[in-house]
């Protein structure tokens, strides 16, 4: 596989690559969704492109991650396989988590993702931990926490960046300030003008960077990360994105105009990032356009192969509670639930 | 039950509505009889809510009574714990139960226990609604069906409405009442309907179950979505299987008193709750039966639950775990 890197002209393209295939995928989500195909509530990443990936593009392969809900471009900006998250979002037994798991939990702690998170606010803490792993064993691994404008409201936020800070731990924790927590803007959920100021609460470095600007996002990573493995803390980054598609898809945006929506469009991560590549000789307009054929087909194809998958067999369901056996799951699947107790 | 919209005149009218449009009418109600109450929650106000619950309340009552608040479940819970006990009646939304562990803090060590620690000396009105319930591919940290911590936690009245006017009249006296009640919404019922007294001074005393059916072979004791799937069970087993269906509806306290009443008539019993089973609502029903009606029982007592698993993602899975009336009919049949 291509390394992340965005300072090699390989990495470019790669970071452009996977900047594209967040796109498509999110893209075919939305449109599989609304076609009655996938279960459950997608969160897509669409417009926050560069945020991802930009990060992902600072850190170390053995280097560790945190999400959210809105999880698929931290997946494949950390480098999962698209064909796998399509199986989890369709539920079937090939996908990531065999189908337990579904767009809100996807994860795969040996790629260093930690998790897609339900619960708004709770990845930051695991960050703090995976930190701690790295400290205690004298490890030079980093932990990410991505984390929403709304997660910045939550007390346990709070918590993991203080502890962070205080035993000085190798963590990043970097706000997607998307301008919204569901339907609330951001102004409306902070009293304060930059999220990043709340770093100083922490007596910890705190940016705002543009998240529409790969680049941006990029180097205050890359300074982080340096901060963290060198032993001096954490540090807060706040990057300004915006999300294209409403807060879960089906939701009806009453909150905002298309507008609003086309302003942030205009400055489109992926479009400014690719017109950077092509000025400097990187890629031609040509080799993008293959380059997004390529991709467009290669999420198509991870939809076929999803849709042939099968679903996991009823009696996975209880499966992988506990590493050990306990009787009360075993004779509920084997017979209590349709046989009753043995005094019936 | 009727399903026809009979609107009638007088304080005995009725209307049909779903269970969403019943809370929001209870809401309503409370929020124009008594100044004291305001609701707060995530998305409440001009979104009118995730599940749309409260829906166009902040157009009537204001961003003050209908408050939008950050995602900060501990900080909001806690604030109506500390508005409660300083003269306010507050209705906070819990989006979903799972997240209740953000803020549980605020719910055991202070809402249930400031009454008891301060010798009596505060009251605590707070109401909290939050939804539980599979079925929707929601997955595991939005799904779950969690009433069973708080109706066993000293301290905290804990309510399941199973059917709209149930929804109304339970919600109605949470509110009303001094003490803190949590009302947990199953989120597949939402659209149900049925009738739902118009009478603003309608309320269903907390502590109160509901015989929805009566029957002679079997009480099939129910809560929130299971009541529903059991009422139909029963008509289709009608002539073959008498089956007395009672929404328990209270979760704490509980109307004990129905409960060995009916079983003392019909010699058997099964519990229909979509809680994971250990430790769990079905063992105090059937241990509250027991001590009270254990000589008129004529069969083992039944449990349909879930599993002592999480609710899965895929559809496959997740409809594997849920509790349906299939599954009471197949408990029936053990023991009738
Ligand atoms: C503890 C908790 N509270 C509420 C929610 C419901 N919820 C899901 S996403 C969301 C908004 C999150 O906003 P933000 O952190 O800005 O992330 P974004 O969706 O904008 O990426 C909310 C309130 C939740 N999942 N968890
Ligand atoms: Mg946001």
């Amino acid at each position: 596989m291509v390394v992340l890197d965005i300072e090699t002209e390989d990495g470019q393209r790669e970071a452009l690559r996977r900047m594209l295939t967040i796109r498509a995928f999110d893209t075919k989500a939305a449109d599989l969704f609304s076609d009655g195909e996938l279960p459950g509530f997608v969160h897509l990443y669409v417009g926050e492109e560069a945020v991802g990936v930009g990060a992902c593009s600072a850190l170390e392969s053995d280097d560790y991650i945190t999400s959210t809900h809105r999880g698929h471009g931290h997946c494949i900006a950390k480098g999962l396989d698209p064909d796998l998250m399509m199986a989890e979002l369709f539920g079937k037994a090939n996908g990531y988590c065999n189908g337990k798991g579904g767009s809100m939990h996807i994860a795969d702690v040996d790629a260093g993702m930690l998790g897609a998170n339900g619960i708004v606010g709770a990845g930051p803490p695991l960050a703090t931990g995976a930190a701690l792993t790295s400290h205690l064993k004298g490890e030079d691994t980093v932990a990410l926490a991505f984390f929403g404008d709304g997660a910045v409201a939550q007390g346990q936020v709070h918590e993991a960046i203080n502890l962070a800070a205080t035993w000085d731990l190798p963590a990043v924790f970097l706000v997607e300030n998307n301008q919204y927590g569901e339907a609330t803007p951001v102004e409306k959920q902070h009293n304060v003008q930059n999220l990043s100021e709340t770093a100083e609460a922490y007596n910890i470095p705190g940016f705002t960077v543009d998240g529409m600007d790969i680049t941006a996002v990029y180097e205050a990573v890359k300074e982080a990360r340096k901060r963290a493995a060198d032993g001096e803390g954490p540090t807060f980054i706040e990057a300004e994105t915006y999300r294209y598609h409403g807060h879960f898809e089906g939701d009806q945006q009453p909150y905002r105009t298309e507008e609003d929506v086309a302003i942030w469009k205009d400055r489109d991560a992926i479009e400014s990032f690719k017109r950077r590549l092509v000025d400097a000789g990187t890629i031609t307009g040509a080799e993008f356009d293959e380059m997004k054929a390529e991709i467009d087909q290669q999420i198509e194809d991870a939809v076929g192969k999803a849709k042939d998958a099968a679903y996991p067999d009823p009696s996975e369901a209880y499966e992988d509670m506990f590493n050990a056996a306990v009787p009360e799951i075993s004779d509920f699947s084997s017979g209590m639930r349709a046989d009753g107790g043995e005094d019936r | 039950m009727s399903t026809e919209t009979s609107s009638g005149t007088g304080p005995d009218r009725t209307k049909e509505m779903t269970i969403r449009e019943a809370i929001r009418l209870a809401l309503r109600e409370e929020l124009e009889r008594d100044d004291d109450v305001f609701v707060m929650g995530e998305d409440v106000g001009a979104f009118g809510g995730v599940y749309e619950v409260t829906g166009d309340l902040v157009e009537q009552f204001g961003e003050e009574r209908v408050r939008d608040t950050p995602i900060s479940e501990a900080g909001f819970m806690g604030a109506a714990v500390g508005a409660a006990a300083t003269g306010t009646r507050p209705v906070v939304e819990i989006m979903f139960s799972d997240f209740i562990g953000v803020c549980s803090e605020q719910i055991i060590n202070q809402m249930a226990k400031n009454r008891y620690m301060f010798g009596g000396k505060t009251e605590m009105p707070v109401t909290v609604r939050t939804t539980e319930g599979g079925g929707s591919g929601a997955a595991s940290q939005h799904s779950g069906t969690i009433h069973t911590w708080f109706a066993h936690f000293p301290g905290v009245m804990a309510v399941a409405p199973a059917t709209p006017a149930s929804a109304k009249g339970l919600l109605k006296s949470a509110i009303r009442s001094d003490d803190p009640v949590i009302v947990f919404e199953n989120k597949q019922i939402y659209e149900q309907k049925g009738e739902v007294p118009l009478d603003d001074d309608f309320t269903i005393p907390i502590g109160t179950a509901s015989v929805e059916r009566e029957g002679e072979d079997v009480t099939v004791v129910a809560t929130q979505r299971m009541v529903g799937e059991s009422l139909e069970l029963a008509e289709e087993l009608a002539g073959q299987t008498s089956v007395e269906v009672i929404d328990l509806r209270s979760l704490y306290p509980m109307d004990t008193d129905t409960l060995v009443e009916s079983v003392k008539k019909t010699g058997r019993l099964v519990i229909a709750d979509e809680s994971p089973l250990s430790y769990g609502t079905h063992a105090e029903v059937a241990t509250r039966v027991m001590e009270n009606a254990f000589y008129s029982l004529d069969a083992p007592i039944q449990r349909v639950g879930v599993a002592d698993v999480h609710i899965p993602f895929s559809p496959a899975l997740e409809e594997e775990v849920l509790p349906h009336g299939s599954d009471v009919e197949a408990a029936i049949n053990r023991i009738v």
